[in-house]
């Protein structure tokens, strides 16, 4: 029977970690992400799970022992957030190249400076074309949710990429609410166990992970890379629908929130599409006919499903959580990309909010949506959502 | 070696096969070549003993060696045999001779 737990997002996540039981979590503490390897320590020190747990001296650390721990055919995890990644993210290309399937929860945190511990996406935008699988998480229960779905994906043979699960900073990672907590025979079922078709430990099929590439292979790899990408977008419905069946919890692509007859249409991920639903029910009160689209999946990028929902419409507002400086915002210019080939394209308008952990207040997001209502929205133009003037 | 589209390799650079170099034919960018005058050669096997690269066989002619053909494939032209040959039996000669 699952059960209901009130706790931290970390715990959660810590949670969903305990029930797949890697082999080893080689992990750095580091703000917000640090209760999620507290969490665990505590669980691998008594003896609730079977995890070799590597204690290292940093995130550069972690991520190499990561790889070199996946690469010998050990299921494994780590976790680690902003600074923490940039200082992984030379590795952080390595796991993906090498095809390790990973599993890493990032806790989003702005990437400094100046020096700032608080939520924002500019880590996970950094690494976004890393090769890793990209899924992002509203609340708690989506957070458990996903790092045990990443863990089937990931590992699946024609995928065998990395995903990183994107959780907020403190708003998820240290907020303390009610998610449903599936059964450990449940979770373990369901990832089951990882039969690597290559191992560094195997002395009779004796491998070598990471030869000199050049220009002879390295294009190729690179292609093959896009190839499991590709896979793992195909693949993602019946992960889905696997997971459905074990939790009763529908999950797709994208989070549709009233979007069937609406006409404005809001995006935005994580946990600011919370309080962006709360807007939406106040300004349907109120007659306008709104709905809102958070995508769950960010890389590979669900092209076709925006394109899908967003055909027709009279109002786009993408909301970031990071900026790409000289350029449009990371969201915002993939969904602008995407509608280049829709039959009908909707007015678009580029919205940044919530940078450094900066509040996100009912008000900021009916600003944008009111821009789109008065038609008052410009392609072209970046906006600012609480910024001081 | 046939270098192979992206469908035919192993994912992320693995290398699955123990390792090995015999396939890696090191004497491709080789621009000098040894030929062996074997008029001269007295079958000292200095050369044979001197090769870097192995790229010398020896066979056994009863209980005495003799030398044997030079393995282009792996010699790279260092002209080692032919400085230690005791009777300049070796010739260095350019690649471009044999194109
Ligand atoms: S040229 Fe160098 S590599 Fe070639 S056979 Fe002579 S010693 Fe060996
Ligand atoms: S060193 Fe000269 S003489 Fe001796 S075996 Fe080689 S080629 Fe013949």
């Amino acid at each position: 029977m699952p059960v209901k737990l009130t706790v931290t997002g970390a715990a959660a996540v810590a949670h969903a970690m305990r029930q797949i039981n890697p082999d080893v979590v080689a992990a750095y503490p580091i703000t917000p992400q640090t209760p999620i390897v507290e969490y665990y320590a505590g669980f691998v020190s008594d003896g609730i799970v079977d995890t070799v747990m590597v204690p290292v001296e940093s995130e550069h650390s972690a991520m190499s022992a990561v790889v070199g721990s996946a690469a010998s055919g050990a299921r494994t995890m780590t976790a680690t957030a902003a600074n923490g990644l940039a200082l992984m993210s030379e590795i952080v290309y390595i796991a993906a190249s090498y095809r390790l399937p990973i599993v890493m929860p990032i806790v989003n945190r702005a990437l400094s400076g100046p020096i700032n511990i608080h939520c924002d996406h500019s880590d996970a935008m950094m690494v976004r074309d890393s090769g890793w699988i990209q899924f992002f998480t509203e609340n708690h229960q989506e957070a458990y949710d996903f790092t045990i779905m990443a863990t089937k994906l990931a590992e699946k043979e024609n995928v065998l990429l990395p995903v990183m699960v994107n959780l907020d900073g403190f708003i998820t990672s240290h907020g303390v609410e009610s998610f449903e907590m599936l059964d450990d025979e449940v979770v373990r079922e369901f990832v089951g166990s990882w039969n690597p078709k290559y191992s560094l430990l195997n002395t009779k099929n004796p491998v070598t992970f990471g030869p000199l590439d050049l220009f002879d292979y390295y294009f190729e790899h690179h292609r093959q890379q896009e190839e499991a990408m590709k896979n793992a977008y195909k693949e993602l419905p019946g992960v889905f629908e696997e997971f459905e069946k074990i939790s009763g919890r529908r999950y797709d692509f994208l989070d549709l929130y009233k979007v069937d007859d609406a006409d404005y249409i809001m995006i935005v991920m994580n946990s600011t599409a919370s309080t962006a639903k709360y807007v939406v029910d106040q300004l349907r009160e109120e007659g306008h006919k709104v709905g809102l689209v958070k995508p769950q999946v960010f890389t590979p990028f669900p092209k076709k499903q925006f394109q899908q929902v967003l055909n027709g419409r009279k109002g786009v507002v993408v909301l970031d959580r990071a900026m790409s400086f000289g350029k449009e915002a990371p969201l915002y210019s993939l969904v602008k990309s995407s509608l280049y080939e829709v039959a009908s394209r909707p007015s678009l308008g580029s919205y940044i909010y919530g940078l450094g952990g900066r509040d996100t207040t009912p008000e900021m997001i009916r600003e944008a949506f009111e821009d789109a209502l008065q038609g008052n929205l410009s392609t072209d133009e970046q906006r600012y959502l609480g910024l001081r003037e | 070696m046939k270098v192979k589209g992206w469908k035919d390799i192993p994912i992320g650079g693995v290398i699955d096969k123990p390792a090995t170099a015999r396939e890696y034919k090191t004497g491709e960018w080789r621009i000098q070549r040894p030929i062996v005058d074997e008029e001269k050669c007295t079958n000292c096997m200095q050369c044979w003993l001197f090769c870097p690269d192995m790229a010398i066989d020896g066979r056994l002619d009863g209980k005495k060696m003799k030398l044997g053909e030079v393995n282009l494939d792996y010699c790279k032209g260092c002209g080692v045999c032919a400085a230690v040959c005791p009777v300049d039996a070796i010739e260095m000669k350019s690649e471009s001779e044999f194109i």
